[in-house]
């Protein structure tokens, strides 16, 4: 048995040991404390409320959010804004719909149902008005990054003067954190650049977390359920996996043997 | 002594087979409510129609959570005729006042309550609708007159937003 | 299934068994005898039942909310995780599972190669799990492709023009597997058909597996021949069943650790970004349970070879049986193999390691060298290792390897000349 578990562990670690090596070549990223982390973690709501703000203000103009709706901004788990305040929010945005009657598009007030309004029509569109690159949509950026939050967080802040030797062309920044150093998006934050309604400082260390703490909900918008679930599923598994060894150990008394 | 043991026995395989049942329930359900409403279609609840190119004695018929909903602008006559059933002729008595809060307007589902098919506009025998399926006539407040359906068609939620739109759900 | 007649007690389960044999069936697996040393290494075939309900029962869920289109396909896999009820929590179970998969696979191949199950008589359950082994691989890869994310999309560019490598007709196999020029919506659809039938024909292939164990009835760790039932074997029910069981649920523990608190960890993140025929990620690898075979494939520096050795590194397995010269099973009383067996484990380790490295420099020589070493545990080492091992005396019962009955004559025997 116990040789049994020592080995189990052993290739678990191996295993484990084998993938993260992936990421042999990283740079070493900005820390922080996440509270969404660890098995109880939870988002801070009210970070989670000023990252959206930080998104709307700064990110919006290029990067869209296409899988959001304005009803999740008041679901639980999620920046929990009360449902008028949502409703507020949604309306503040300009929805094309129709067909109509007449059979034209018409633009309306957004509601609830409605997803994030996006800043640019198609991809072209977006690379058009953006020197050929893309901003990419920001619904799962986070989980599409190697280095999820924390690399988001230090990109954020990583905007340097290039060292001697580079060149960079017209459009593009140099950042220590970006693959490569090279990025097409300039620094967008700046302290004070947004004001926050509940007296936060708006430094950019400060904006930079809350807009990370931001996009981790807006890729992962179960991540509070899904810790709560998995303590409860987990305390279970072993309550019965206890339960289940003494009575294999009743039922192997029956013969004199070793389990 | 013996006997004791069998109990204790018996006890902690009672547990063990309770408590793998809970599991084995609580592990059920998600497989179950996932065919459940998600989310985006929960949050498509109402639907508003502009009604003001609407002329009495015409029906328009618009899509509310993928089903037909009726809107018919009755005439006087149509309204008189309505209110004029006795009760004791339905087969499901409900008072034209119940169902058109605003006799001028019927706002109902468009669905027969027999197979859920959708009735023909100003057919059957009672000047109202008629389902060609399995022929249920349904007079001119949506309420079942004849034939195998068992109730009158449904009245959504719905309120007029201002006099030209009414937002249903 | 004939070593013992079964009679139902009631009437009515007579009359039906009389017609259909269920119950006879039913009392056959509870019945079977088992080997009453098994340990803990045996507990993975259950668990590999388990995992692969798992798979079809979430598989079955997710698909139908996922929509196999090319341009719907990311996006249904999002309305998936946000919208729809437990979504997530399907999805994940889903995706973990295959690793959760493999990882049992593996455990359950080496065990066989450590107790040499595959011998002698049991080469074909070994060949029927070799080809469930292989439909694993084509499953998961299928099913790698189908949130179409920048890995699903390169994923199966790479592997489909393995293809390619066949002289004359490759390129047209490629064309007609694509149904197209390049991977595009054809292929997601065929792709998706194939991810939802492979696990059928991997569930019949299952029982066909189990029905060719309960032949000649399980091997053991001491791996020798039983009678049974004897005071060697217990019944199959309750004491497998409840040791199983017991496994199962450390297994489901860390499991369950990884779909509530790490489930991206085995993933990519480039899967996260939508498939785009126009950049291939940065750095491109297989899921890690393919990771070897990655490596064997990288290791030869000729297109066409380094498909074939990629093959023939899985069909050497079907093989074994016959490659492995030595009478003994149990690599208990084989000295010698069991330190090449060791060898063996550390080198498909390190294939695995190097396959998620950059094919270039010294990761390559590593390769290389284990990919040849590989080939050669199998054709060489094991054939003469057979032949000239002097292998340790076997005892003649379990009952007598368990509680060290009265030695008997032919261990004594053996003993003695050991100690000459």
């Amino acid at each position: 048995m116990k040789n049994f578990l020592r080995s189990i562990f052993l290739i678990i670690f191996l295993a484990g040991f084998q993938y993260n090596s992936n990421a042999a070549e990283k740079v070493e990223y900005l820390k922080t404390d996440w509270s969404f982390k660890g098995l109880f973690g939870k988002f801070d709501r009210a970070s989670l409320q000023r990252g959206y703000q930080v998104y709307t203000e700064v990110c919006s103009s290029c990067h869209s959010m296409k899988y959001l709706s304005y009803r999740n901004l008041a679901e639980k788990g999620g920046p929990e804004f009360t449902e008028l305040q949502a409703k507020a929010i949604a309306a503040s945005f300009e929805v094309k719909d129709g067909p109509n009657e007449d059979g034209e598009m018409f633009t309306r007030p957004g509601k609830l149902s409605d997803k994030f309004v996006m800043p640019y029509e198609n991809i072209k569109a977006a690379q058009a008005a953006n020197g050929g690159a893309y901003p990419p949509d920001m619904s799962v950026l986070v989980k599409a990054r190697g280095g999820g939050v924390d690399y988001i967080y230090s990109l954020l802040q990583g905007y340097e003067d290039p060292p001697a030797g580079i060149t960079l062309d017209d459009g593009v920044y140099y950042n220590k954190y970006m693959y490569g150093n090279k990025i097409k998006m300039a620094n967008q934050l700046s302290d004070g650049l947004v004001e926050y309604s509940d007296g936060t400082k708006a430094s950019v260390e400060q904006m930079s977390k809350d807009v990370t703490t931001f996009l981790m909900w807006a890729a992962e918008p179960h991540l509070e359920s899904r810790h709560q679930m998995g303590f409860k599923a987990i305390v279970y598994l072993i309550i019965l996996t206890i339960l289940v060894y003494f009575s294999m150990k009743r039922i192997w008394s029956r013969i004199k043997t070793e389990v | 002594m013996s006997e004791k043991k069998t109990k204790r026995r018996d006890f902690l395989f009672t547990a063990t087979y309770a408590v793998g049942a809970v599991g084995v329930g609580a592990t059920i359900w998600p497989m179950i409510d996932q065919m459940n409403p998600d989310a985006s279609v929960k949050a498509l609840a109402s639907t508003e129609v502009n009604v003001s190119t609407v002329t009495p004695g015409k029906t328009i018929t618009v899509l509310w959570r993928g089903k037909p909903v009726f809107i018919r602008r009755r005439t006087q006559e149509e309204i008189a005729e309505a209110k004029s059933v006795k009760l004791e002729e339905l087969k499901h008595p409900e008072k034209d006042e119940d169902r058109a809060k605003n006799p001028e307007w019927l706002v109902m589902l468009g669905v027969c309550t027999h197979l859920g098919c959708v009735p023909l506009d100003q057919k059957g025998d009672y000047n109202g609708w008629f389902c060609p399926c399995h022929g249920s006539h349904y007079d001119i407040s949506g309420r079942i007159r004849k034939g195998p359906a068992p109730t009158n068609m449904e009245i959504p939620k719905y309120e007029f937003v201002d006099t030209n739109t009414i937002k249903i759900g | 299934m004939s070593d013992h007649e079964y009679i139902p007690k009631s009437k009515v389960g007579k009359w039906f068994n009389d017609r259909l044999p269920l119950l006879t069936l039913a009392n056959h697996l509870t019945d079977y005898p088992t080997p009453k040393n098994l340990n803990y290494w045996w507990t993975f075939g259950g668990i590999l039942t388990f995992c692969l309900l798992t798979q079809i029962v979430t598989g079955l869920v997710l698909a139908m909310h996922y929509i196999a289109h090319a341009d719907m396909a990311f996006d249904s896999v999002e309305h998936i995780m946000r919208d729809v009820n437990y979504g997530w929590l399907i999805r994940y179970i889903h995706a973990n599972g295959a690793s959760m998969f493999f990882l049992a696979v593996y455990i359950h191949i080496f065990r066989s190669l450590f107790y040499g199950s595959y011998k002698s008589p049991r080469e074909i359950i070994w060949i029927i799990g070799i080809i469930i082994y292989l439909l694993m691989m084509a499953a998961a890869f299928m099913g790698y492709v189908l949130p179409w994310g920048q890995m699903s999309f390169w994923g199966a560019t790479v592997i489909t023009n393995l293809f390619s490598a066949i002289p004359l007709v490759g390129e047209g196999i490629v064309t007609w597997l694509w149904g197209g020029y390049s991977v595009d919506n054809p292929t997601l659809t065929r792709f998706f058909t194939l991810h939802y039938l492979i696990p059928f024909l991997i569930l019949g292939l299952v029982v066909l597996h189990i029905w060719a164990l309960h032949v000649p009835g399980n091997n053991n760790p001491v791996g020798i021949d039983i009678k049974k039932p004897s005071k060697d074997t217990v019944p199959f029910h309750p004491y497998i069943v409840i040791k199983d069981g017991f496994a199962l649920l450390m297994f489901m523990i860390v499991f369950a650790f990884f779909v509530f608190y790490t489930p991206n960890i085995l993933g990519h993140a480039d899967n996260y970004i939508e498939a785009d025929p126009l950049v291939t990620p940065a750095h491109i690898v297989p899921e890690w349970y393919l990771l070897p075979f990655y490596a064997i494939l990288r290791s030869v520096p000729d297109k066409l070879l380094g498909v074939v050795a990629m093959l023939a590194a899985i069909f050497i397995l079907a093989a074994l049986p016959w490659l492995d010269t030595s009478k003994i099973r149990s690599a208990v009383f084989r000295p010698l193999y069991r330190q090449f067996y060791w060898i063996l484990v550390v080198d498909v380790l390190v294939l695995g390691y190097v396959g998620a490295m950059p094919a270039e420099g010294l990761y390559l020589l590593i390769a290389r060298v284990a990919t040849v070493y590989y080939f050669l545990h199998f054709l060489v080492v094991l054939p003469v290792l057979g032949l000239k091992e002097r292998t340790l005396p076997v005892p003649l019962s379990i009952t007598e390897s368990v509680l060290g009955g009265s030695p008997n004559l032919a261990t004594a025997k053996n003993k003695e000349s050991l100690n000459n």
